[in-house]
């Protein structure tokens, strides 16, 4: 599996650390309450398909990535800058 | 049928032309008392814990696939109960007694084998953790023995004592603990099931649940729609898709996990030895093939299959933990798709849903759980009640903080274990 960086384009999959599911993008308010913490921190959709993903290029530029993903052939569709995701 | 010394010899003699099928290929019915998601070990036992020990019959285990092709075919075999914390120590050593009186039970070769596991540890820090798992695993009423290097040296002398990046101080030897024939573990259990009146249907893929004002109402599969007063969800690594068919979300995600046998050897590898520095384990299955995993690829996914980065990873550490299998050829490797939960411990409890209860969340140690966790789920779905031995597998440990039960102390968090 490959992964293409943003800025540093096509690299192996050691270079990666994985977060998970791309949730953290959408962090709630410290006050949502517990079933919104719940939903946020532990229950995951876990798709058998497309998925989006936060994963940190720990050995390369050290920009956080989110990949969008296939869990069941393991392709990569696309990859875009953590923070051009979010905006 | 039951099988016996003399029913194999007669049959030997008579040219093997008088064994039937272990079960039935029945038809769904239109109602059960109980339908069961998924026709894998934990569904299988539990299927035979609600006929043997409840008496409850009209049951139904649904599989969309075939009985022993999921991951109860696909895992690395190891029986053990060395646990520590409350919650998993009683449970597991729960599921132990039931491994040990298993074959008399089913009336079926399993092939058991309580060779003993040895956890290798590397220092002073560890070898305290390690007295320390020991002395609890004691006073569950299991067995541990510290070994020193030399007595290690003595048992296992195969491995790499020159190791300076994590020499061996000793081990934790669990006696009891040890192997099984998976495929049979599966289908002793189908066939327990099946004597019982237990339905078990395949080629039966769940499409839809129904429910119907918070209270479950039966199931929509490949082969039409079947009612049940209850439906239990034992999918494993599929609990996210079954789960989101009731509307559910769960604190689940699937990763791969790969393992690995070589070619047939002889008996080199008599116990199970496992290696935590290198994420290592080994033991030498009847067939003489060395039979060894290492850690997840660390990714979601349902592919069965990983990727080569783990595979160099764990053939690196078996290099450096035991040499002498680097002249063995890797026959085949295989990828498992683990219901990871986020303090790696499982869930078996009821939903919000009247009806519905759930068992899933057994991240890669499913195997071992397989009597115990279809005994206790059979309990929770007979009686209501949670089995003695599994109170703490709560669902709502997480949303409440309460209950964690987080056996390598990392945190409760998805991808830390």
């Amino acid at each position: 599996m490959r992964i293409s960086c943003p800025f540093c384009g096509e690299r192996d999959r050691r270079e990666f650390y994985y977060r998970g599911a791309a949730v953290d993008l959408e962090r709630p308010l410290p006050g949502a309450g517990a079933d919104v913490w719940d939903a946020f921190v532990y229950l995951r959709e876990n798709p058998a398909g497309e998925t989006r993903e936060l994963w940190y290029h720990e050995g390369g530029c050290g920009a956080w990535i989110v990949v969008t993903r296939n869990t069941v052939t393991h392709e990569i569709l696309r990859t875009e800058h953590a923070s051009e995701a979010r905006s | 049928m039951r099988f016996s010394g003399l029913r194999v010899l007669k049959e030997g003699l008579t040219g093997n032309k008088g064994w039937t099928p272990h079960w039935r290929d029945p038809q769904p019915k239109v109602e059960y008392d109980i339908v069961i998601i998924g026709g894998g070990g934990h569904g299988l036992s539990t299927a035979y814990y609600l006929a043997k020990e409840h008496g409850l019959t009209n049951v139904a285990v649904l599989e969309k696939g075939y009985i022993g092709g999921g991951n109860v075919g696909r895992n690395t075999t190891i029986v053990r109960a060395n646990y520590f914390l409350q919650g998993n120590s009683e449970f597991y050593s729960h599921s132990l007694k039931l491994w040990e009186g298993l074959e008399e039970d089913l009336n079926y070769n399993v092939m058991h084998s309580q060779r003993g596991i040895i956890n290798l540890f590397h220092s002073d820090g560890q070898r305290d953790a390690a007295a320390r798992r020991g002395n609890m695993m004691i006073s569950q009423g299991d067995d541990a023995i510290l070994l020193g290097r030399d007595e290690l040296k003595e048992m296992v002398p195969y491995l790499n004592f020159d190791d300076l990046r994590f020499p061996l101080y000793g081990g934790l030897y669990h006696p009891r603990g040890g192997t099984a024939r998976h495929d049979a573990v599966a289908w002793g259990f189908a066939r327990g099931a099946d004597q019982r009146g237990v339905d078990l249907v395949q080629n039966c893929e769940v499409t839809g649940i129904d429910v119907e004002n918070g209270v479950v109402r039966g199931v929509q599969t490949s082969r039409g729609p079947i009612r049940a007063k209850k439906v239990a969800m034992v999918a494993a690594g599929r609990s996210g898709q079954v789960a989101a068919m009731a509307g559910m979300r769960l604190p689940i995600e699937s990763h791969v996990l790969q393992a690995f046998v070589t070619e047939g050897l002889k008996p080199c590898i008599d116990h199970v030895v496992t290696f935590g520095m290198g994420h290592f384990y080994i033991s030498q299955s009847d067939k003489g093939g060395l039979v060894f995993g290492g850690d997840l690829d660390f990714y979601a996914s349902y592919a069965a299959r990983g990727n080569l980065p783990t595979v160099e990873t764990v053939m690196e550490a078996g290099m450096a933990l035991m040499p002498m299998i680097g002249k063995a050829k890797v026959l085949r490797s295989w990828g498992g798709i683990m219901d990871m939960s986020p303090d790696g411990s499982p869930i078996i409890d009821r939903t919000d849903i009247e009806g519905l209860y759930l068992n899933c969340g057994w991240n890669y140690g499913g195997f071992k759980a397989v009597p115990g966790s279809g005994n206790v789920f059979a309990h929770l779905l007979a009686t209501d009640r949670y089995h003695e031995n599994a109170t703490g597998f709560r669902l709502d440990r997480f949303r409440t903080g309460r209950g964690i039960i987080d056996e390598e102390g990392k945190g409760s968090q998805h991808n830390l274990h």
